[in-house]
């Protein structure tokens, strides 16, 4: 099975030095790329090779990239930033690729900034990953220091800097729009679409935010084809995908797999199946703001549109298992906290909906609700739903709401019922 | 324009327009926050959301935030919408959960945007039940009151400030659900436009402290249309009242002037209406030694009438402060040949110059609103923020009209507010600033210019030059200015709409000669230029349009003529003359009749004062620098012996036995009798109904009629309930009776509308009902009329009346005149919030002067100028140009000057007994 | 005043970005970095330097939770509190926490030694429950390493 992403990566915790991933073909891509193929040729290939974000939006790559005006009257310098900010709960894919393979972020980066002539490049990366700052930092001066970034890279008169920043924090940092004002130095409040970033992004220029495991597939496709990017997976969804298995697993971690694998599959055959006692009670199949898969949909090939038949999403891909021994109240209440905290303050329905949400879930876990409150549980869950708010954040806030109150409505019931949570 | 399908009906709408607006414009109730008619959309409180069908055939739609939702063609929503409908509800409730629901004790009750939205959308009971978030509340100074427990988070306050106001001591804080909106810390808002917060809120976060003073509900006040009296550009005001003293003021949409924003020293500059030095009865001296006695206002006609009886000649000095209806009676009264301005010498003759000015080249002078709309401008001369601050408003939007193309190229709407800001960025349009020093408005200008008055004129001159070839050339320009001058030049050149903005704070007639000819140039070119003109005062120009003599005229004949009395108009002479030239004047004149409001030095040189009305009291029409004619009324009727001007003035003609045609007798003969008289003020008679207007039979109340209390409020004096006032001079009543607005079925004419109110909507909100389209004129036009309209001559001639360069002198310094928005107008330092503000005497000098005189840090200084001798204290300041000296003008403590002037300035001797002045 | 050190990191920031506005988080760190959090004089020395206003800068920092506007200890605990380390028992190291410094989430210990946070999912989930003091992560984190790890501070 090809891993393109991580296959040659260390396993003893350091990172591949610019030497070795030199020697596994790495910038060689980037020589040829450079020297031979036209920006609008990279950014086809991306696009046949039909790369989606792996951000958690599944935007196609190359058609996002195809909207940023190009030529000699576009708006100048454009800026291309690698959304490192990773911090999702339950998501811990990015930290991977960061730490261990730093150089594939970078040479991806060069070659998207390449594909849409930008000059300037960020890597947006979270404040607590801290060993990952640091290889980035030391990988970044290394690639300036080999003629990969500056000035006239490779002697291509392709110029390009890069530049690590380091977030000051906060959840919405990661959002497109939010990541944009964290950069430029302002609250992280969400920007209204339209105009896309793609045509006025930072500072008002072209911009285009791609994952950190999107950027890194970059290289490998520009190398090997589109055909080949398609061949990687088990479905229609070509590639492979990191995919990544927390909670009371066996052995939680981190798999770079054919996307379509069956969720089944990672969990069982990857992570080792539940600890002993244990048995699947659901699962968020791509981090916190995913909606429940019950123990039934196990089989799910983990691709975006099969994940997306069933009502939730394959997001991040890192997987959060819920055992028959943890309270789904608790756990909701847990991720409500989290959004209700992180909320930036912009709009409404996110900011008072969430704070709403979290007070009547924590009421209901201490044995303080009322059999209304589901009700009016459900109806924030349509009420912060896609184009009611301003941004993403609260729609993916009431995802796991929404499911657990599908799915354990009657562990909400009891939880009510007994005035305080059974699990305890 | 596009058809577009609301809750199933067509209407005709502007394509590209968001929903809010339109639905708004379309009478069509429709709720927000965050979206204010002068800011734009951010679709941050999805308050007004609707629901978006695909075609006619879709029956499930989407919610969309209409403040975001561009009209297209055929594009089809429904309000009414079940699903939007508790969606809106919901947002209320959101809003609500933290709200402390204090409205009974909230200064916003009764007028609250957030109270107007909750019953407009239903929401009636909340199901929160937790502990309220709570936040400790900010000193923000003496004008604003802050409780930040009512915030909604709708982000109107800090968009309007920094985004609209240009200040940067205000913003938010925190995140979630406890975003703060304040400052880092307590202390004084520095923005002179800090005042609109208080509208800007829709709740009570932000209130007026001044009226906090003496509160009173909206409802309960009585109000009227009103002018501001604080500056020359006559933005319109509501001003409050009850119980006989003001209570506050807050703006008076028109689209042409102020919009939807006023500036603090007019807000809060009201509170001298209601100050202890008003004059509230007829005073008389028996003679010049003996002291002030309150006589009954008849025993004080009577003696007028002795002493004017006396001999032939009475003069008049009128008042750019009064009334043009005031200062014309007096005119009547004394005869066109004894009448004399009121204003200072060089005020007088630059505004005598602003007139011929705007009769030259009328088609170009640009209103407030035409300033901000400008994609260029250059401004000569004056410190906006200070002298006219609603102009330094103006021209901070100006400068975003033209990087618009930047966010039109992107296909950003302009209302899509942080949108075109993310797109433009810190991108400005051409605004250049020619100053003494530095100003307020420097953050947005692309280059500033300081430098002497004359050098501020060559650098205008050079600019024309530069712009025709034909205007004439200053000599002997220095390189760095003739290089500015035709960078500006072509900035100008390259605008569609470019405006010069100049006046006659620096006193200094070849500025406006300069601005002029950049007009005149331009035009000559085909750019449809404009001119903005600030003068000194709030009637300036209509006090000079009556043709008087300078008040060295004044002085010349009562030195040599025989002149027995001289009656002064709302006037403190002090504050316009040298005082030497002043006490001999007042020693030549046997009998000085004084009309005036508040006790100043001029009132105390009275032999016969009498009581005159604010302008809160009165009827009246300025005219402001525009020439726009525009009446106020009377808010209140003053107590005790207090009269219009124009009321005296008449009844002192009738003791004297003027031979008066009848209808002079009320305030429509008076302004027929001025418009035979004076034909070109033909506007003044159309810019409001006579006062035999009525609606429906019925005059307009300038009480609401939920005004309370009537019954009672002088039940403490007789249980029977006292008649109403009567009001002989306007179409309203001083009453709750009358004709009952209700837009948009029926609403009185735009210069009659005491106070916006519409069904629901009870705070300043309820404007888009009076509007054509939301922020477009008032129904049936705005109020006020410009006079000066004579068609454009071909092309006026280049004024060519350059200065010589600035050469400074040995041992003096050029002093001119700076100002401070606080002190340097008369009225604002009885206003005891302004006067707080007010900044202190000095003397600011460049610092390689004061090192070249040997002055240091703390000195006092002592500046002889004018044959008066001052004490400053000294400020050094990189600002100012070498070889002058700006010194705040107009203060309380300091004695009038003639600025500029050259003086000497020498440190303040050891054991100096110099008093200080004032 | 700001350190000639501190200065020169700034200038790095500033020197990434078109604007003051857009250095300013990095600064703010930077400063934290040496100073241990932001206090009223320093926000006002990088207002200066930076050309911002205090109310700018505190407009920012209040927004992100990695800048501190309250003095701390000298060493910062910041504990996970999200989903996967929540299933995994993080409750139980706090509570563990909790009892060893004698202080709460939000607290710093009479010592000045520790600062205790939640931090929200540090992106090492398959290793919950997880903590981070000062820059370093641990992982897997059982009660027993938890007393052998606090004492090496
Ligand atoms: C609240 C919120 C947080 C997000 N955080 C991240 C993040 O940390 N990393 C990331 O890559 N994308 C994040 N996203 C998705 C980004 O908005 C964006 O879609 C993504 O960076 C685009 O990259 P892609 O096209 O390569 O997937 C977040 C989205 C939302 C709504
Ligand atoms: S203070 Fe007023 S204007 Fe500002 S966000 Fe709160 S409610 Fe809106
Ligand atoms: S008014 Fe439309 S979202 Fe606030």
């Amino acid at each position: 099975m090809e891993r393109p992403l991580t296959q040659d990566l260390h396993t003893d915790g350091t990172p591949l030095a610019l030497d070795e991933y030199e020697r596994t073909g790495g910038y060689q891509t980037l020589r040829k790329a450079l020297l031979e193929m036209s920006p609008q040729d990279i950014t086809n290939v991306v696009k046949q090779s039909g790369l989606a974000g792996r951000g958690g939006a599944a935007f196609p790559t190359g058609s996002k990239w195809s909207f940023v005006p190009m030529g000699p009257d576009a708006p100048r310098p454009k800026y291309l930033v690698a959304n490192a900010d990773e911090m999702e709960p339950g998501t811990f894919k990015d930290r991977l690729l960061l730490e261990y393979n730093p150089h594939q972020l970078i040479e991806g980066m060069i070659l998207a900034s390449y594909a849409i002539e930008a000059s300037v490049s960020f890597v947006f990366l979270r404040w607590e990953y801290k060993v990952a700052g640091e290889r980035i930092e030391r990988a970044i001066a290394e690639a300036y220091q080999a003629g990969y970034l500056g000035k006239n890279i490779l002697g291509s008169k392709f110029d390009l800097e890069l530049h690590l920043h380091v977030s000051g924090g906060r959840y919405m940092a990661g959002e497109e729009t939010g990541l944009l004002n964290a950069l430029e130095g302002k609250r992280a409040n969400p920007r209204s679409k339209p105009p896309f970033p793609q045509t006025s992004g930072l500072w008002g220029k072209p911009t285009i935010v791609n994952n950190v495991e999107t950027l890194s597939n970059v290289p490998h496709i520009i190398d090997k084809g589109a055909a080949w990017f398609q061949g990687l997976s088990l479905t229609d969804e070509p590639g492979t995908k990191i995919f990544g298995v927390s909670g009371k697993v066996n052995h939680p971690g981190l798999w770079e797999l054919p996307l379509g694998t069956p969720m089944q599959e990672i969990i069982n055959e990857y992570a080792g199946g539940m600890r002993q006692g244990l048995t699947i009670r659901g699962v968020l199949p791509g981090g916190a703001s995913t909606d429940f898969l019950t123990p039934e949909n196990l089989n799910v090939p983990m691709d975006f549109k099969s994940v997306q038949k069933l009502g939730s999403r394959l997001g991040t891909g890192t997987m959060i298992v819920m055992d028959d021994k943890t309270c789904p109240v608790g756990m909701v209440l847990n991720l409500e906290h989290f959004f209700a905290q992180e909320s930036c303050g912009w709009c409404t329905p996110c900011w008072a909906g969430t704070q709403y949400i979290e007070r009547t879930l924590h009421a209901i876990e201490n044995g303080e609700g009322q059999i209304e409150d589901l009700d009016r549980l459900e109806a924030h869950t349509w009420k912060l739903g896609p184009g009611n708010t301003y941004c993403a954040f609260a729609p993916g806030a009431v995802e796991p709401l929404q499911s657990a109150l599908k799915y354990y409505r009657a562990d909400f019931e009891e939880h009510i019922k007994q005035k305080h949570c059974p699990w305890r | 324009m596009v058809t577009i399908y609301i809750d199933g009906k067509p209407y005709q709408v502007d394509a590209g327009q968001n929903l809010l607006h339109i639905c708004l414009s379309m009478g069509i109730n429709l709720p927000y926050f965050c979206w204010h008619p002068a800011m734009g959309s951010v679709g941050a409180c999805r308050q007004c959301a609707v629901k978006q069908f695909r075609d006619e055939n879709d029956t499930r739609g989407r919610l969309v935030m209409a403040c975001m939702t561009p009209a297209v063609e055929g594009l089809r929503i429904s309000v009414q919408d079940p699903q939007a409908v508790e969606f809106r509800a919901s947002i209320i409730e959101w809003l609500m959960e933290n709200h402390p629901h204090d409205c009974p004790v909230c200064d916003e009750g009764g007028e609250c945007h957030l109270q107007d939205m909750t019953v407009m959308t239903g929401h009636t009971y909340r199901h929160y039940r937790w502990k309220k978030r709570t936040f400790r509340n900010q000193n923000l100074g003496p004008f604003i009151n802050h409780e930040m427990n009512r915030c909604i988070q709708c982000y109107r306050c800090v968009r309007f400030y920094r985004g609209f106001a240009g200040g940067r001591d205000f913003d938010a804080f925190s995140n979630h659900n406890t975003v703060y909106f304040g400052r880092k810390t307590d202390g004084v808002l520095e923005s002179e436009f800090s005042g609109n917060l208080v509208e800007v809120c829709p709740t009570g976060v932000f209130t007026d402290k001044t009226f906090r003073k003496h509160y009173t509900r909206k409802w309960d006040l009585q109000t009227a249309p009103s002018v501001c009296v604080n500056c020359s550009l006559g933005c319109n005001t509501t001003p409050g009242e009850r119980y006989g003293q003001l209570r506050r003021i807050r703006n008076r949409y028109n689209f042409n002037v102020n919009g939807y924003f006023l500036c603090d020293r007019g807000r809060y500059g009201y509170e001298f209406v209601n100050s202890d030095r008003r004059i509230r009865q007829a005073r008389l001296r028996r003679n010049r030694e003996a002291a002030f006695e309150s006589v009954a206002p008849d025993e004080g006609l009577q003696r007028i009438k002795e002493i004017v009886k006396k001999s032939g000649r009475t003069i008049g000095i009128g008042s750019p402060r009064a009334s043009l209806e005031s200062n014309f009676a007096l005119r009547t009264l004394v005869g066109p040949e004894h009448f004399f301005s009121g204003a200072t010498v060089k005020d007088h003759e630059l505004v005598t110059e602003a007139i011929k000015i705007l009769r030259d080249i009328p088609s170009s002078m640009a209103s407030l609103h035409e300033v901000e709309t400008s994609d260029a401008a250059l401004v000569l001369g004056e410190d906006v923020n200070n002298v006219a601050p609603m102009a330094a408003y103006a021209l901070r939007q100006s400068v975003r009209c033209k990087p618009q193309a930047i966010s039109q190229k992107l296909k950003i709407s302009d209302w899509d507010d942080t949108a075109a800001r993310e797109a433009v960025q810190d991108q400005k349009g051409p605004l250049y600033l020619a100053t003494i020093a530095d100003t307020r408005l420097d953050d947005m200008a692309t280059r500033t210019f300081h430098a002497s008055p004359q050098e501020i004129a060559r650098l205008g001159f050079a600019v024309a030059h530069q712009i025709s070839p034909t205007a004439p050339q200053p000599e002997n320009l220095d390189s760095a200015a003739l290089e500015l001058s035709k960078m500006i030049a072509q900035d100008l050149k390259d605008a569609e709409s470019p405006v010069v903005v100049s006046g006659c704070s620096l006193e200094e007639k070849s500025i406006l000669y300069a601005a002029a000819n950049v007009v005149q140039a331009l035009r000559s070119i085909g750019k449809p230029a404009r001119l903005f003109l600030t003068l000194p005062e709030s009637n300036s120009l209509g006090l000079e349009l009556l043709e008087p003599g300078s008040l060295n005229q004044a002085f010349a004949i009562a030195r040599e003529d025989n002149v027995e009395a001289a009656i002064i108009l709302e006037n403190d002479l002090y504050r316009r003359s040298n005082p030497a030239l002043l006490e001999a004047f007042f020693k030549s004149i046997p009998s000085v009749i004084v009309l005036d409001s508040l006790d100043n030095p001029t009132a105390q040189k009275a032999d016969v004062l009498l009581p005159a009305a604010t302008f809160a009291e009165s009827d009246g029409t300025l005219v402001n620098n525009e020439s726009r004619a525009q009446r106020y009324f009377q808010v209140f009727v003053p107590q005790d012996d207090i009269k219009e001007s124009w009321v005296w003035l008449r009844a002192i003609g009738d003791a004297l036995g003027q031979e008066e045609p009848g209808a002079r007798k009320t305030f429509d003969g008076l302004i027929a009798d001025m418009v035979k008289e004076l034909p070109f003020l033909a506007p003044v008679q159309e810019i409001s109904p006579a006062s035999g207007f009525r609606i429906a039979g019925a005059k307009i109340p300038r009480q609401p009629h939920r005004y309370s209390g009537r019954t009672s409020m002088h039940a403490n004096v007789s249980v029977h309930e006292p008649q109403p006032p009567q009001d002989p001079d306007s179409p309203l009543s001083f009453s709750m009776e009358g004709f009952l607005a209700e837009p948009p079925i029926e609403q009185p004419p735009a210069s009659l509308i005491p106070e916006f109110w519409a069904p629901g909507w009870n705070s300043i909100q309820s404007l888009n009902k009076f509007q054509e389209e939301v922020s477009g004129p008032l129904i049936g036009g705005d109020p006020g009329k410009r006079i000066i309209l004579p068609p454009d001559p071909e092309q006026a001639a280049y004024f060519d009346e350059i200065p010589e360069p600035f050469a400074s002198r040995a041992g003096e310094l050029l002093l001119a005149p700076l100002y401070a928005i606080y002190g340097s107008e008369e009225l604002s330092i009885h206003t005891p919030g302004e006067a707080q503000l007010t900044p202190p005497l000095r003397l600011e000098i460049n610092p390689r002067d004061a090192q070249q005189f040997n002055l240091t840090g703390e000195t006092v200084l002592q500046v002889s100028v004018d044959s008066q001798v001052f004490e400053l204290p000294l400020h050094i300041s990189a600002s100012i140009p070498e070889g002058t000296a700006g010194m705040i003008c107009g203060l309380p403590e300091m004695p009038y000057v003639a600025l500029p002037a050259w003086g000497k300035v020498t440190p303040k001797p050891v054991n100096s007994s110099t008093e200080n002045p004032g | 005043m700001l350190s000639d050190e501190e200065k020169k990191e700034i200038r790095a920031e500033q020197e990434m970005f078109p604007t003051n506005q857009a250095a300013s988080i990095g600064a703010m760190l930077v400063l934290q970095k040496h100073r241990g959090w932001i206090s009223d004089d320093t926000l006002a020395d990088l207002a200066d330097f930076l050309q911002l206003t205090v109310d700018e800068l505190d407009s920012v920092a209040t927004f992100y939770d990695k800048i501190f506007r309250k003095p701390v200890g000298d060493h910062i605990i910041r504990v996970c509190d999200s989903v996967s380390c929540w299933i995994m028992g993080y409750e139980s190291l706090r509570d563990q926490l909790y009892q060893q410094l004698q202080i709460k989430f939000g607290e710093t210990t009479p010592d000045h030694k520790f600062t205790l946070l939640p931090n929200v999912c540090l992106g090492d989930c398959d290793h919950a429950p997880v903590m981070m003091i000062d820059d370093r992560l641990y992982r897997n984190v059982t009660p027993e390493e938890l007393v052998q790890i606090l004492s090496d501070y």
